[in-house]
């Protein structure tokens, strides 16, 4: 069974296109975070959630009225099913960072509820983050990023080229940042599990980009006469099945995610989704596309003007020679 | 051809039996409560604080406390020393708990004051000479390194037993790379302020004698024409304690002869009018300073300070030696949790929180249900597309998968790693790259087969040129998760950690596994024809 009978797209003709488009992607996410600012998680900010359990249905406006300083600026929402009777109460302060007096917004906000006879009700969760804690925690996970993708760049450059090691860190840094962009958009906040998705990504991006790298490589061996643009065309349709299959695969597991996980885990889910799709193209659209600009440069190593062969046979031609 | 595959097939069944007894028996024996042998159970994966439910503190020790603290007691000390020679300048601890300062030294005096505070601070302090008979001291930089440090490690020490003696099963207690930051994770509780309390107090416990008091602030210092003399101060009494209400103060000797380091035990009891008390031995050491103490002193009263506070002040009847009692308006309550505090010893320095989360335990269990179900969509989803879009070869697949699964989560449990939401991250990863790599393999091994070989070489093909993109993809992965690890904080590192494990597992199933079975299907047949 295939789900493309001998595909031959041109990819690389499209290259100027996508690589506009990205632009265009990542400069609008970075229009909303310069306007609305990255909604970012307690963990990152600093503040205090409380949820809270009650035996009756709660209205949500009446807790955001009975909230200290009437809940200015507070985000009160539905935690996970509403059947549940969950609600997830944000404070964007904390109590003073000495001594214990760290949890004192909460303490204020459960002792309001009380007050409010809202019902009874029970706090199953508090998350309560000083202002010191996020800047420490983004400045190591960006240090973490940074020292992995250059570990990734010497290995790449090592057992493929340099152009090729240059295209796959800039391409899982394009995803990495269109899925910022869309996290910003679509305002779900950057908490440790959105962090924990945005790596994944990046691990996903790099096995995507390195699978077709091979194949480029493989075919630069068998079809020394071809350009670099035709090899890689050619490399990316033997590849098609096995990317769409696999994107597909891995993304049905993580909508099942998005939809079954449960609230905390949504966050994660749809930072999955953006990053497996632009994940899934940047390995063509941009990997292979600085592969080929690069290459298309520099003439080295690969012989100039052969007759253009169609993609298809040049594949069978090229790979029965080589075995 | 196949010589090896018995061998092959018994390695890859007793892989199979060793990590389902191992990783997976004990998590459904827990879940469903299966007997289960108690060295198996405590080598069950653990769940991290947000599947599981607990507490999660982030503190950091203020260490300028014992910088503090040590100067003040060598400043005290100079002060003594130059007091028998007969110098009485003023010596202040400066707002920078490095430095302390000596000024009004006379003239005529400075050789001898240079040889005392030679012999008492040169070893830890630098001294400045400042105009006008003025010295600072600056605490040597090592030394201070050093104090931080024993400063930190002691603290922890001390939580640890505190958390310990609360009966906290399992806790985490861990330093951060940051330096003065400590992660302590309590699985399991869930009342975070009656934790903080005990883990929070200094408990510093001190014995000093009374001068004056108790009584007003006013009233007693006008005792003493406004000021009081250097070697006194003037404290609070406790708050909520029976004769001790918070506005009496009292004056005391600044020197504590003995302190809660010359404890030996402390366990709470009734004092003779049957309330609630703290009864405390001492060491021999302590024994006989305090035997001295309280034989000099008859008649006097003893204030028994706690964190800078009286907690009460009785009258020395006669020689005590090695046993009292602290009693002044506590419950049993408090009782309990000051003995459990003094047993323990006291904190080198305060903490400020930085950071605390509770997960009640019903948010936990929504988290790991949710997990689950949405895990298994997830690998329904994948398992029907392998057997529809590759027939019986999708079997290979998801019984590789399964493998992956199975061993990963049995060597999570054996190197004792923890379970948490980012390492499910790691896990769907995981999941996604076996995936991968049984696809890359099968679609390889089609278009060998498209390129009329024989079944046999095309199997062979397949694997060993799609061996190459495996490594290259693993080595890739595992580069990054080691710096991941390196240099992220707790939540990276449980996905790094996943992730790694997962990948070498991986490499194993899909190409060791996978291949046997293959080769399984193989020996079978006469004439084989693949179903792919």
């Amino acid at each position: 069974m295939h789900i493309f009978k001998n595909p031959n797209f041109d990819f690389v003709r499209w290259k100027w296109h996508a690589i506009a488009l990205s632009w265009v992607l990542i400069l609008a996410g970075a229009f909303v975070i310069k306007t609305q600012g990255m909604p970012k998680g307690v963990e990152f900010s600093g503040g205090t959630i409380v949820i809270v359990q009650f035996d009756q249905q709660p209205n949500l406006d009446q807790i955001r009225g009975a909230l200290p300083g009437a809940g200015a600026n507070a985000v009160v929402q539905q935690y996970g099913d509403p059947s549940a009777r969950q609600v997830l109460i944000r404070v964007h302060t904390a109590g003073a960072e000495s001594g214990g007096a760290l949890s004192a917004t909460a303490d204020q906000v459960t002792a309001e509820l009380k007050a409010r006879n809202f019902g009874t009700f029970k706090v199953i969760g508090t998350e309560i983050v000083g202002p010191t804690v996020g800047a420490e925690l983004q400045r190591r996970g960006i240090l973490a990023t940074v020292f992995a993708l250059a570990g990734i760049l010497a290995y790449i450059a090592f057992r493929f080229r340099l152009s090729f090691a240059v295209g796959a860190v800039v391409a899982t840094i394009h995803d990495l940042l269109i899925t910022l962009a869309f996290l910003a958009i679509f305002r779900y906040e950057l908490s440790l599990n959105v962090i924990a998705a945005l790596l994944t990504i990046t691990g996903y991006s790099m096995n995507d980009t390195i699978v077709i790298y091979d194949r480029v490589r493989e075919n630069m061996r068998s079809m020394r006469r071809d350009n670099i643009a035709t090899i890689v065309n050619t490399a990316v349709n033997q590849m098609l099945d096995r990317t769409m299959i696999t994107g597909g695969l891995t993304m049905l597991s993580v909508i099942a995610l998005f939809f079954f996980g449960g609230e905390v885990l949504k966050g994660f889910a749809f930072t999955m989704i953006v990053g497996i799709i632009t994940g899934t193209y940047s390995s063509v659209f941009i990997a292979a596309a600085i592969v080929v600009i690069w290459q298309g440069r520099t003439p080295v190593k690969v012989a100039p003007a052969a007759p253009v062969a169609p993609a298809a046979s040049a594949k069978k031609a090229g790979k029965r020679r080589a075995s | 051809m196949y010589k090896n595959l018995r061998w092959k097939l018994i390695t890859i069944l007793v892989v199979l039996v060793v990590f389902c007894g191992v990783g997976v028996y004990p998590l459904l024996a827990e879940h469903y409560h299966w007997p289960s042998p108690g060295w198996l159970q405590a080598k069950a994966l653990k769940l991290g604080l947000d599947l599981k439910g607990g507490v999660h503190l982030v503190l950091k020790v203020n260490t300028d406390d014992a910088v503090r603290m040590t100067s003040t007691a060598t400043s005290e000390q100079l002060r003594d020393s130059l007091r028998t020679s007969g110098i009485t300048p003023t010596i202040t601890v400066t707002p920078a708990p490095t430095t302390f300062r000596v000024e009004g030294v006379p003239q005529d005096r400075d050789a001898q004051f240079r040889t005392a505070a030679d012999e008492i601070a040169a070893a830890t302090y630098d001294r400045n000479p400042l105009a006008g008979g003025s010295y600072e001291f600056r605490m040597k930089p090592i030394v201070e390194r050093d104090l931080r440090e024993q400063t930190v490690e002691q603290t922890m020490q001390t939580i640890d037993r505190r958390v310990n003696a609360l009966g906290v099963t399992e806790p985490s207690i861990a330093r951060q790379p940051q330096g003065e930051e400590i992660l302590v994770q309590m699985p399991g509780v869930t009342d975070v302020a009656h934790a903080k309390d005990i883990m929070g107090k200094t408990a510093v416990l001190e014995f000093k004698l009374v001068e004056a008091g108790p009584g007003a602030k006013e009233d007693l210092l006008k005792q003493y024409n406004g000021t009081l003399p250097g070697d006194m101060e003037i404290l609070p009494g406790s708050a909520g304690s029976g004769d001790a209400a918070g506005s009496a103060f009292y004056v005391v000797k600044k020197i504590a002869p003995v302190t809660g380091q010359d404890l030996r035990v402390a366990k709470p009891g009734l004092d003779e009018n049957n309330q609630p008390a703290v009864h405390f031995e001492l060491k021999s050491a302590g024994a006989q300073k305090f035997g001295k103490l309280s034989g000099e002193n008859i008649g006097r009263y003893l204030a028994i300070v706690l964190d800078n506070r009286v907690v009460s002040a009785p009258r020395l009847e006669g020689r005590i030696t090695d046993n009292g009692r602290i009693s002044g308006g506590f419950t049993a309550e408090t009782a309990n949790d000051l003995a459990l505090t003094l047993r323990s010893g006291a904190l080198p320095a305060s903490l400020t929180y930085l950071e605390e989360r509770v997960v009640g335990p019903t948010l936990g269990a929504d988290s790991i249900r949710a997990g689950v179900l949405a895990s298994m969509v997830g690998l329904l989803l994948i398992v029907s597309f392998m057997l529809v879009y590759y027939k019986l070869s999708g079997v290979n697949a998801i019984v590789a998968l399964l493998f992956n699964l199975i061993i990963l989560l049995g060597l999570m449990a054996y190197i004792g790693a923890t379970m948490t939401l980012p390492g499910i991250a790691g896990f769907v990863l995981t999941m996604g790259v076996g995936v991968d790599s049984n696809v890359l393999i099968f679609e390889r091994i089609k278009e060998e087969l498209a390129a009329q070989r024989g079944v046999r070489a095309a199997i062979n093909a397949g694997f060993s040129r799609v061996f190459l993109t495996l490594l290259d993809t693993h080595v890739a992965s595992l580069i990054s998760a080691a710096f991941l690890f390196q240099f992220g904080t707790g939540p990276i590192r449980g996905f790094a950690t996943t992730l790694s494990i997962g990948l070498f597992v991986n490499l194993f199933t899909s190409i060791f596994v996978s291949k046997t079975l293959f080769e399984m299907e193989l020996s079978k047949r006469q004439t084989p024809a693949l179903s792919i």
